[in-house]
């Protein structure tokens, strides 16, 4: 400690003017002496000068708490005093006190609990703190909270109806074919994913099925998944043929979302006498897995390019024939990249689960894929998670 | 889904063969509240001590906002417990507005519950008609105010912490204080239900014997409040303590103990 020279008359005048007395009587704060009960012993004139009340009128004849507003007396009864009791101190609690014009005097209370030599509670001392301006800032703020959760409710109500809407609410009953889905969207599901599928009639007995991711999240991402959704809708009534459709698509993307892409895998199912024609193209899209009735897992056709992105070389459609109890599974990403300790879902295991569940019903399929895909990652999922299960009856 | 036993925090103490003893704690704090009590009865007694979900180090996780959005979710609490224990004819003591959370806890598993304290009871705080509460509707939208300025420790940073066992040795100190802090808004909703109830018809459903504390000079549950469900429960017993507040247990252990010492005895 620096100690200031001898000769300065102004620190002399603020060490003895300062006597304890006036320290107590005239503190920058309240104190109050009180019995453990509450019961006001001592005040000091801060306190009175804030209140209005004179000193006759509450020592021996008056408990804190009851100075304090209704609600504030529950508060007191069912924190403060209990909290003091069991631990000797209740610090920074914000209470009013109702003034002698009935007005109220918003403060900060801080009090300690003084024990006889037997540990049992004696009196307690408390200091409030005039904390007007500082409630007043606490109240706008707590305001804005309020409103900034409802706005998070609304938004996240938002996304998920929209959401919704880039899923089939139900998956249309195809002759020959059981199809089930499954979603679920990154992290809680506030914000709009990127994964959507579909499945929809393009001719007589003749069904296509798209399964897709596009980059981003949010409300860009929807805007982009409608894009993709309606434009492969339209070409796939123009055109049956699978590469097509996805050129249409990244040429659409080019034009209207120049900076945004997706991957997407394309799909037409036509009967045939012994099942369907599967011709199928991906857009940088993870292929699709068709399982066999002898247990055989192949991938079906060729990966092409990411769609949206300039250098974009012919989609490859592959054309297959699938047969009763072949199970094809559509799925992004979400699936085989979720994450756990570094290490990813991965291919191997979801083969192994689809081997393991194929004789399941499609919809029970999916579920299982999905759920799977959220158990490995101990159900906080890093991305969305689409899958598409088709089997031939 | 967790156990009860671990959901509710439940610590069982006391003689495991002796006559089971609940003790079930009020708005604001947990079971901490009877540290200074319990002990008096641990050589006779089965005591059974929880939680409530929301509270202390119950299970925060199972905390649901419709189950706990009426009293009746809380009883389902206590008649839970005492099912995984298969307790028959437990005495439930009730601090507060586990009174009335007992009292329906009672009727809703009978056999379970064979005797009430209930520690300064009130069937319904809010005026009404004639009946004095002692407070007003806008006193309760107060108390949430506070309630929303005054964390008591709590913090959205803290809030995983509280459950687990934290292995950062800085936070042991503000931990301790952790008896009287809830997650804001579960504690919201806890005040709501409790100030806002109304369980004045269900007094007269109480067929177990009764002993009514009453504190002096509570401002929760003044004298009249108390008389009024001595009035309404038949087999009921009334005792005005010296002791002043609304929390006998912490403020007059002896006198609470003595109490329920003399209550028993007589069962």
């Amino acid at each position: 400690m620096i100690l200031p020279p001898p000769s300065d008359e102004r620190f002399y005048t603020a060490l003895v003017d300062d006597d304890p007395h006036e320290l107590y009587e005239d503190a920058p704060c309240a104190y109050l002496s009180t019995q453990a009960d509450g019961t006001i012993a001592k005040v000091n004139r801060t306190f009175l000068r804030w209140t209005g009340y004179d000193s006759a009128s509450l020592v021996g004849r008056v408990r804190f708490q009851d100075l304090l507003a209704p609600g504030d007396r529950i508060l007191y009864e069912t924190h403060f005093d209990p909290l003091l009791r069991m631990q000797g101190a209740v610090r920074e609690v914000a209470v009013d006190v109702v003034v002698r014009s009935g007005g109220l005097l918003p403060v900060l209370v801080w009090s300690a609990l003084r024990q006889d030599g037997t540990g049992e509670p004696a009196m307690i001392r408390t200091a409030l703190f005039d904390a007007t301006e500082r409630r007043a800032y606490e109240r706008e703020l707590l305001a804005a909270r309020k409103q900034a959760e409802s706005a998070e409710a609304q938004a996240t109500a938002l996304a998920r109806t929209l959401q919704e809407s880039f899923l089939p609410p139900v998956l249309e009953k195809v002759p020959g074919l059981d199809i089930g889905g499954g979603y679920r969207p990154a992290g809680d599901g506030s914000e709009v994913g990127g994964d959507f599928y579909d499945v929809f009639p393009i001719g007589e007995g003749e069904w296509a099925v798209v399964l897709g991711d596009v980059c981003g999240k949010g409300a860009a991402a929807a805007a982009l998944t409608a894009l993709a959704r309606y434009t492969v809708r339209a070409e796939a009534l123009r055109t049956a043929q699978p590469g097509a459709v996805l050129e249409r698509l990244h040429e659409a993307l080019l034009r209207y979302r120049p900076s945004d892409f997706c991957t997407a895998v394309f799909a037409t199912l036509e009967p045939t006498a012994s099942g369907f024609r599967f011709a199928v193209a991906s857009g940088g899209h993870p292929l699709p897995l068709r399982h066999r009735s002898d247990g055989q897992i192949e991938t079906l056709g060729t990966t092409g390019r990411l769609l949206g992105i300039v250098e974009g070389a012919a989609r490859r459609e592959t054309t297959v024939a699938l047969s009763p109890g072949d199970t094809v599974v559509l799925y992004t990403d979400g699936i085989t990249e979720a994450p756990r300790d570094g290490e990813l879902f991965g291919d191997e295991r979801l083969r192994a689960l689809v081997d393991e569940t194929a004789d399941e019903p499609a919809e029970v399929i999916a579920d299982r894929i999905v759920a799977a895909a959220l158990d490995f990652q101990q159900g906080h999922s890093r991305d969305d998670i689409a899958v598409l299960v088709i089997k031939v009856e | 889904m967790t156990s009860v036993l671990t959901r509710n925090n439940v610590s069982l103490r006391g003689n495991e063969h002796g006559p089971p003893l609940i003790f079930a704690h009020g708005f604001g704090c947990d079971q901490n509240m009877w540290r200074l009590v319990v002990p008096a009865f641990e050589d006779r007694y089965r005591i059974v001590l929880f939680d409530y979900v929301g509270a202390g180090k119950s299970d925060l996780d199972a905390y649901d906002g419709d189950r706990y959005g009426t009293l009746e979710g809380y009883a389902r609490d206590v008649t839970e417990i005492c099912e995984e224990l298969d307790l028959s004819d437990a005495v439930f003591v009730g601090h507060s507005v586990s009174s009335m959370i007992g009292i329906l806890a009672a009727a809703a598993a009978p056999g379970r519950i064979g005797a009430l304290v209930l520690i300064g009871p009130s069937p319904r705080y809010i005026d009404d008609d004639g009946y004095v509460g002692g407070f007003h509707e806008e006193d309760i939208e107060k108390l949430l105010d506070s309630l929303d300025s005054n964390y008591f420790g709590w913090s959205r940073e803290m809030a995983p912490l509280i459950m687990g066992n934290p292995d950062r040795p800085q936070l042991g100190a503000e931990l301790t204080e952790s008896f009287c802090r809830a997650d804001p808004a579960i504690q919201r909703q806890f005040a709501r239900v409790t100030f806002l109830s109304d369980n004045r018809r269900d007094l007269a459903e109480v067929e177990v014997p009764t002993l009514i504390l009453q504190c002096s000079e509570d401002v929760i549950a003044p004298d009249s409040v108390g008389l009024y469900v001595h009035e309404r429960i038949s087999q009921s017993h009334f005792v005005k303590m010296r002791a002043t507040g609304h929390c006998p247990n912490l403020s007059a252990p002896q006198e609470t103990i003595d109490a329920i010492s003399a209550f028993l005895a007589q069962l």
